[in-house]
């Protein structure tokens, strides 16, 4: 069963002689309960597939299925019950005037749950903060705990697929394998499908069984993840941005 | 006699809930060499190199036993000494080209104004400099650049322009703080080699700071590892992967590796102990 499939997608940004094709008929299939990762440099056109798929860019074309349906442009709430997202940055994607319950409770308020109060506490208990998390701002948090409420929050609707952004790259490493620990454990836990960016391989060799790796708007290649540690990509881009990943100074 | 030498350096700032010490007692020593400092972000390690170069304003305090560069206290000169030591003597690549560079003035004006600066020439000798600087940095068509406005650079090419700027008035010493952490990882190597070229043909010392410890284990000769504005461990770079400090060892195993998978990433816990240690002393 496929949890996301996407047929040649093209996303462009501007019209006529200013357009730029970020993304050229990207094709890739996840399995249900799968990780699939997505690896490339800046302007790769990696995190615009992603925000194509949950529907912050208009200008696409192509085929997206998600869970055995076929997408539209315009995406209702059931889309968003299926798939959330989780930004790069979390000092960016939190209103710096929302207490964590309002982020959460909002949430679940717009997808139409009624037990807001335990479900609030259950989605604090899932990402690991305490109840003494709940009535606090963005400000009084670090930028651990800030990721934790985002993962909170994009887990309230109760989706299948979470499309995570770069999520540990604004952060230390020590945090960082916290925060990777807690969705391994959430994907377990919820039976959650993953499709992760990043630019940092080893991140990506850690949490995903399957990788594409992105150069210039296009997939260059889908390799699993043994090639990847085995080294032998076939993709002479691959190989270098492997090499490049694990020695600075070759 | 080393390059730069630095004894029981404090920066604290106040704060309405009492004094906070970014860094605490550290000391350290810089040669002819390349000096990596690790640490988490709010480890002091980017407040020792801006203390440094004195650039941490009021309310900001800095106090230390003695700062010497090639002997000489730079905490007993004047602001406008201080200004004669910045970017002829010492130098400083920040994070993010994005934010250093002047975004209404041409590379080449900025570049020309550091040169110009420090040395009485004329606008063509300048230019010449800048050419020169920029080909350095493995920069093509330096002509073009120059004239160009830094939103017209990607961000190698701005890190690269910055490291031309900074090296143009030829300084003894490099504090490059993360001059690499907005970049792709094969643009990253480039810019490496870059400085690291540079600093060794000209005899540079250079302060490498960074959050990266693979980075600073591959890239510098001496590494200052810092927690909670001390500095908790000093190791030969090469030997940092045998280091001894629970800190260190806690960083660099719950670093994802790809050519050795595990299940769980090792989680660092926190000893408030850690806090407590006297500073190790990097002086040599």
């Amino acid at each position: 069963m496929k949890a996301l499939s996407v047929r040649n997608l093209d996303v462009w940004f501007g019209v006529g002689r200013d357009q730029v094709d970020a993304v050229k008929r990207a094709t890739f299939y996840v399995n249900a309960g799968a990780s699939f990762g997505i690896v490339g440099e800046s302007g790769s056109g990696k995190s615009t597939i992603l925000r194509a798929v949950t529907g912050l860019i208009p200008t696409w074309s192509g085929e997206i299925e998600v869970d055995g349906r076929h997408v539209q442009h315009k995406r209702g709430r059931e889309f968003y019950k299926l798939v959330q997202m989780v930004f790069q940055d979390p000092y960016a994607s939190l209103h710096p005037r929302h207490s964590v319950d309002q982020v959460l409770s909002e949430t679940l308020q717009l997808h139409g749950f009624k037990d807001i109060d335990a479900r609030v506490r259950g989605l604090l208990d899932d990402v690991g903060l305490g109840p003494s998390f709940r009535f606090r701002y963005p400000h009084q948090l670090s930028g651990g705990q800030r990721q934790r409420v985002a993962i909170a929050r994009a887990l309230a609707p109760e989706p299948k697929i979470l499309l995570l952004d770069e999520p540990t790259s604004a952060l230390d490493v020590s945090v960082q394998a916290e925060i990777l620990n807690l969705l391994n454990d959430l994907r377990a836990e919820h039976k959650l499908t993953f499709v992760m960016v990043s630019h940092d391989l080893s991140v990506v060799g850690h949490m995903c069984e399957e990788v594409a790796v992105m150069k210039d708007g296009e997939m260059v290649e889908v390799m699993d993840i043994e090639t990847m540690r085995a080294m032998t990509p076939r993709h002479e881009y691959t190989k270098h941005l492997l090499e490049a990943s694990l020695n600075y100074s070759a | 006699m080393n390059l730069l030498d630095v004894e029981d350096l404090w920066v604290r700032f106040p704060t309405s809930s009492g004094m906070f010490e970014a860094v605490r007692g550290v000391s350290f020593s810089l040669g002819r060499e390349r000096l990596g400092i690790v640490g988490e972000s709010g480890s002091g390690k980017s407040m020792t190199g801006r203390a440094i170069l004195r650039l941490i304003r009021p309310p900001g305090q800095v106090d230390a036993e003695r700062i010497d560069l090639e002997g000489t206290n730079l905490m007993q000169m004047s602001e406008k000494e201080m200004r004669d030591v910045r970017g002829s003597q010492i130098s400083m690549v920040m994070q993010d080209p994005k934010f250093s560079l002047n975004p209404v003035m041409t590379v080449g004006d900025q570049i020309m104004e550091a040169y110009q600066l420090h040395n009485k020439t004329n606008r063509r000798e300048a230019k010449a400099r800048a050419i020169e600087m920029l080909e350095a940095v493995s920069i093509r068509d330096a002509e073009r650049v120059l004239r160009a406005y830094p939103h017209e650079m990607s961000g190698g090419m701005g890190q690269r322009i910055m490291i031309a700027m900074m090296m143009i008035p030829n300084p003894k010493i490099l504090i490059a703080d993360e001059p690499t952490s907005a970049l792709d990882v094969s643009v990253q190597g480039q810019v490496l080699r870059i400085m690291d070229k540079l600093v060794q043909d000209r005899g540079m010392g250079l302060i490498f700071i960074s959050h990266d410890l693979n980075l600073v284990a591959d890239f510098c000769d001496r590494v200052l590892i810092m927690y909670a504005g001390r500095i908790v461990e000093v190791c030969q770079a090469d030997r940092l992967h045998e280091a001894t400090h629970p800190y260190t060892r806690g960083l660099l195993n719950s670093l994802p590796r790809l050519d050795a998978p595990k299940d769980r990433l090792e989680a660092l816990v926190r000893d408030p102990d850690w806090r407590h240690q006297p500073s190790v002393s990097g002086l040599k």
